[in-house]
């Protein structure tokens, strides 16, 4: 997959790259920059769930904590305005937690019941 | 957006956009794409991501086993920017009863006829495929090592970009609210958009074609049904295959991106358009999964959600035009693998609609196969 992100997230151009904007982390779990989602709107993905799926931004153990409003901001700066955009379904759990930590609760809970 | 189209096809998923790419390298290539939300908004961008050709039935295998090929050079066929990331670590299906374990011998026979280079296995060779495998009451697996997994987001890009490129419009955010047919003659679509003027739509509306075909004054016995997923943090690579079971319910495998993906069915699920994730799946999945793969215990769980399967009574998908009604075509009904099925698919809708000769017998997969009585019977589905 790296090798190929270059490619999947070069820009066609319109607004200016610095090396700055390849720099900024946008997204910390996947490794997004400010210049790959820059680019990624340009190509016509226009909202959070577009822009998840095609590049797993938000996806990871955050779940989007800290890159979604960085995302909007950007969104509305590519030309669609926060009050058009949808922030998408917030899927559970809540945090990020074991399938161990879930089984042995599950069994706790039939014990006691 | 254009207002007359030679083909229309509705559902932006997997099989919308395949069927439109196979259509424009025919060479038909005013074909409009009508998506209600965006590309991948139903079961394609929720699906399990599995890419299988372990199958029961003859017609599974011809469609399933040519799709794999497809998915292999997929990346440079469809000249993709990116990458479709398909992985072939093979599927380990389990048997965990005498019943079980017969059906698993025939299917075999039948998928070694179709040239499948599957085996039967015991419960320690299963044990070396995945060794962190718990083969307690196994009675018997079987492999295939071409089997594997597949991202459905960027197959469904791939498809769309390439359809674009020959000429096909996709319009996503576009909802189709009528079909209007002249007597027996399919004649244009209703959007929230504007009316267009056509003489063939496809039905590819996965848990909604029933809605839709019913707009066209045809029923179809498709029947929506909810199936759970979860999928983990990345971890580093521990698991080839896909381990499925059919007595659990259960599959589970590890995407070259590191996380695991897993979903359960529930038999007593009713049928409905409830997409909700429910605390009662993380539950079960994780009781499950941990006792049949305990090394999965520490792995942490990111994010849960469902979608939708469109069953059909013999859980094998509608392909084809319609007897009575000139111009409409399904693509439906493909319960629970529409995504590993879609490039096969694209290929026979494509042939059906233009009146080209067929690569398989699809008239055997029409709608009129349920009056006739001439079933399928898949016996292989989660």
């Amino acid at each position: 997959m790296l090798g190929t992100r270059s490619e999947i997230f070069s820009s066609g151009g319109k607004q200016k790259m610095t090396s700055l904007d390849q720099q900024i982390i946008i997204c910390r779990c996947e490794d997004l920059t400010l210049s790959d989602v820059r680019g990624l709107i340009e190509k016509g993905y226009r909202t959070l769930d577009e822009l998840r799926r095609i590049s797993r931004l938000g996806m990871g153990p955050c779940q989007g904590r800290t890159c979604r409003p960085l995302v909007q901001r950007e969104l509305q700066a590519g030309g669609v305005p926060m009050k058009s955009q949808s922030i998408g379904v917030i899927r559970p759990p809540a945090m990020p937690i074991t399938l161990g930590a879930i089984a042995d609760g599950s069994e706790e809970g039939q014990k006691d019941a | 957006m254009r207002n007359s189209a030679e083909v229309v096809i509705i559902g932006g998923g997997v099989i919308g956009v395949a069927v439109a790419y196979h259509l424009a390298k025919q060479g038909c290539r005013d074909v409009l794409v009508l998506e209600r939300d965006y590309l991948a908004s139903g079961a394609t961008g929720r699906c399990g991501a599995g890419v299988r050709q372990q199958w029961g039935t003859e017609m599974n295998l011809r469609m399933s086993i040519p799709s794999v090929k497809m998915f292999e050079s997929m990346n440079h066929d469809l000249e993709y920017d990116g990458d479709i990331e398909f992985k072939q670590g093979g599927y380990l299906l389990l048997a965990y009863t005498e019943v079980g374990w017969e059906q698993f011998q025939k299917n075999v026979a039948l998928q070694q006829q179709h040239g499948l280079g599957v085996r039967l296995c015991t419960p320690e060779e299963a044990k070396e495929i995945v060794p962190h495998l718990n083969t307690e009451g196994l009675v018997g697996a079987t492999y295939n090592a071409t089997d594997g997994h597949c991202n459905p987001f960027h197959v469904t890009d791939a498809y769309a970009k390439a359809a674009r490129r020959l000429g096909v419009e996709i319009q996503t955010f576009t909802e189709v609210t009528a079909i209007r047919r002249s007597n027996g003659q399919i004649v244009g679509v209703e959007t929230t958009r504007g009316p267009v003027a056509t003489k063939t739509v496809v039905n590819a509306g996965g848990a909604w074609s029933g809605q839709l075909s019913a707009m066209a004054g045809v029923e179809i016995p498709v029947r929506p049904e909810r199936h759970q997923i979860l999928v983990t943090e990345p971890v580093a690579p521990m698991q080839g295959p896909m381990v499925m079971s059919f007595h659990h319910h259960l599959y589970c495998q590890q995407t070259p991106h590191g996380s695991f993906i897993m979903g359960l069915g529930d038999p007593s699920e009713v049928a409905g358009f409830n997409q909700r994730a429910s605390w009662q799946f993380l539950e079960e999945m994780a009781q499950k999964i941990t006792w049949l793969l305990p090394p999965l215990r520490g792995v942490r769980v990111v994010r849960q959600w469902s979608g939708l399967y469109e069953m059909t009574p013999d859980r094998t998908p509608i392909l084809g035009g319609v007897s009575g009604v000139e111009g409409l075509f399904l693509a439906t009904g493909f319960s629970g693998h529409g995504f590993m099925l879609a490039p096969m698919t694209g290929v026979l809708l494509a042939e059906a609609i233009l009146g080209l000769p067929a690569s398989l017998p699809i008239e055997k997969m029409d709608l009129g196969r349920f009056a006739r009585g001439e079933l399928f019977y898949e016996p292989s589905v989660v």
